[in-house]
């Protein structure tokens, strides 16, 4: 789960990381507010997920009210690369001498947390791998160690930040590890992390990604995900508990398990068609978990044929079968469906599908995933 | 011969009192496997259909020589459950458990190799391992798998995905090829056993003949793979990668599936592999169709 800027600013107050005072606006008027309360001058930020934000006018510098009252009206509404910005955040702005990189992820190939620090922030650090890729300090920490003070003040003296930053700034790093493990984070990054002429070190930008799968010990994410950028369809699929992502193409699948949902995105393709959607049903695909992805798909009004790809495993083919009968019943389909159904128990799976009278028009069986896919494609084209 | 598990294997099952533990439990002792014990704290004594339960891991193991455990716990309690197997000694640990935090799976791990060097963890989120005719243990359905032939030639399978996994086995038993062992290690960010640890041992086991591999987007534990049967595999091979049309950014139902910073494509992994002289099918069909015809070779 990405969050917002502002989301992310506040997730790093939680564990004493130095951000602007500033607060989210949703109206020019609370812009205002926000502004009296950080205090001129002020920046006014565009707040959507998405790079760029700067050059596309979403960020701007205030110096009074009136400044505020003119950036936050031509910023809110604002398209940037099809994100129309909805939140702003407004915050003091800050003197800057010097501008770092820090960051923590987890390195998937060595199995340890990555910690990257660079002397070079406020660009693109893939820019700064590039160029000049010994500005950029790496170093692995193992998660059951964690990292101390004095390893983060070497690496601080490692990217050549300068003497009057390093304690700052390896404090900073001790919170915003905290932060990246006991606050489940996929990614913390700051970028950039800014030294002030006064000598303090605080974080101007915040980029955090939370691992959803540790939401049952963070009761206090449920503001985020009420924020989180789905789609109309997404969000439908959200209340079904349904494993789905939206995309633009015109064939639905629906698919159990998820190695075999993107296998059903691949082979639509290859056949030369493109598919609407991921959703994974997982296992169990009963009737009612059936009928409530179909009624997702059905809500997708690019969506011009269907194609149900089902590998029974422990899961019957029969028990998949009549689970579709059922979830027909109670959806009013707009798209005809086109049915793979293999694995255990198959054949009985396919006589169900049969003998329910559904016109061919409405469903029909293919033996093999290639088979349905170009079925699907075709009934799509049409 | 089979790897990791074989007719020997003393399984028990932590959460065996639990509804998937129950079910999955009991399916895998139906398929022949020994299910030696249960463990679920508080419940010792019990038993469940003339299985014997026990409070602690080190219980159970003390009075059945159990060398395997399968883990069918909720996310909270599946790293502690998986170290208290590692603590009593178990050699082999399955965790089917899906929603694991990223950052405990980490510490699990690094737990594991700094304490504990003798066992491998298997998963989490993974559909667990079968070696036909012999031992099940996870949610396999045993019987879309066709035990090898004391002849040959059989194929191993290694895979990041569950249900593309029963394709695997259920398209190689169509076409009435044997499989040594079916390995699914499962697709979160952080698996105890990977790629290579299987390969390596495929390599090794005398009753494997050929072996087919199933990637997905995301991470690069394909590559890395690709780098080790360059150097290391000699047994023909075939694969298949899931997620080329898969969008940058978004998680595809697996946490680990994702493809970030234009690191992690399909197609990257497709061309390494290539690359180290694996035969690439470009759907599960095509694999296991290119798997056939290593088999017809090697017969």
């Amino acid at each position: 789960m990405d969050l917002f800027e502002y989301q992310g600013k506040q997730y790093f107050a939680r564990f004493d990381i130095p951000v602007s005072p500033g607060d989210k606006a949703d109206t020019v008027e609370e812009a205002l507010a926000a502004a009296e309360a950080a205090g001129y001058p002020v920046v006014v930020k565009a707040q959507v997920q998405v790079g760029g934000r700067g050059k596309a006018g979403g960020i701007k510098l205030a110096d009074n009210a009136d400044e505020v009252r003119t950036h936050a009206g031509n910023i809110l509404g604002l398209d940037i690369k099809g994100h129309v910005v909805k939140r702003l955040w407004v915050e003091h702005a800050s003197d800057i001498e010097d501008e770092y990189y820090a960051s923590f992820t987890l390195d998937r190939a060595a199995k340890k947390h990555l910690f990257m620090l660079s002397a070079q922030g406020g660009v693109e650090i893939e820019a700064v791998a590039e160029s000049d890729p010994d500005a950029i300090v790496k170093l692995h920490i193992d998660p059951v160690v964690g990292l101390d003070a004095a390893t983060a003040r070497q690496a601080a003296v490692d990217a050549r930040i300068p003497e009057k930053a390093l304690d700052g700034t390896a404090d900073i790093l001790v919170k915003l590890y905290r932060c990246f493990s006991e606050g489940d984070c996929d990614l913390a990054e700051i970028n950039p992390l800014i030294l002030k002429p006064t000598g303090e070190v605080h974080a101007l930008d915040a980029k955090v990604t939370l691992d959803a799968n540790a939401s049952f010990r963070h009761p206090e994410w449920a503001e985020y995900a009420e924020t989180e950028e789905l789609d109309e369809r997404e969000r439908l699929a959200k209340t079904h508990d349904l494993q789905y992502i939206g995309l633009d193409g015109t064939v639905g699948i629906i698919a159990n398990g998820a190695g075999l949902a993107m296998s059903t995105l691949d082979v639509v393709n290859q056949v030369g068609g493109s598919a609407a959607n991921f959703l994974d049903i997982g296992g169990g695909a009963n009737a009612d978990v059936m009928a409530a992805a179909l009624e997702v798909i059905n809500f997708d009004q690019n969506v011009s044929s269907i194609f149900i790809n089902i590998f029974g495993g422990i899961t019957r083919g029969e028990e998949v079968a009549k689970g579709i009968v059922e979830a027909l019943g109670r959806v009013d389909l707009r798209a005809p469906i086109v049915i793979r159904l293999d694995g255990t128990n198959a054949e009985e799976g396919r006589q169900i599908l049969a003998d329910a009278g559904i016109p061919e028009s409405k469903l029909r069986s293919e033996p093999t995933m290639l088979d349905a896919a170009r079925a699907a494609v075709a009934l799509a084209k049409n | 011969m089979s790897i990791f598990v074989n007719e020997n294997t003393k399984v028990i099952v932590q959460g065996l009192t639990g509804g998937q533990g129950k079910y999955h439990g009991l399916r895998n002792r139906d398929y022949g496997t020994n299910v030696v014990a249960g463990v679920t704290p508080g419940k010792g004594g019990q038993d469940v259909e003339g299985i014997p339960i026990f409070d602690s891991v080190a219980d159970a193991v003390a009075a059945t020589g159990a060398d395997a455990s399968f883990v069918a716990v909720p996310p909270k309690a599946a790293p502690a459950a998986i170290l208290e197997a590692a603590a009593a000694g178990v050699s082999f640990v399955v965790c089917i458990t899906e929603g694991i935090p990223a950052q405990d799976e980490a510490r699990v791990f690094n737990t594991l190799l700094a304490d504990y060097p003798n066992t491998r963890l298997l998963g989490p989120n993974c559909p667990g391992i079968i070696s036909p005719g012999k031992c099940n243990i996870g949610i396999t359905a045993g019987e879309i798998a066709l035990p090898p032939s004391a002849e040959g030639p059989n194929v191993g399978i290694v895979s990041r995905s569950g249900t593309l996994t029963y394709q695997a086995l259920y398209e190689l038993k169509q076409k009435g090829i044997g499989v040594s062992t079916c390995v699914g290690i499962g697709g979160d960010p952080v698996p105890g056993t990977n790629f290579i640890d299987c390969l390596s041992e495929f390599q090794a086991d005398p009753d494997t003949h050929a072996i087919i591999m199933i990637g997905e987007i995301g991470g690069s534990a394909e590559e890395e793979a690709a780098d080790f049967i360059k150097a290391n595999v000699t047994k023909p091979m075939s694969a298949y990668i899931a997620g080329v049309t898969a969008p940058a950014g978004k998680k595809m139902g697996h946490a680990g599936a994702i493809v970030s910073g234009g690191k992690g494509t399909a197609q990257g992994k497709m061309d390494a592999l290539a690359e180290a002289g694996v035969k690439i099918g470009l759907n599960p069909t095509e694999a296991g169709e290119l798997m056939a015809e290593i088999v017809a070779k090697l017969s």
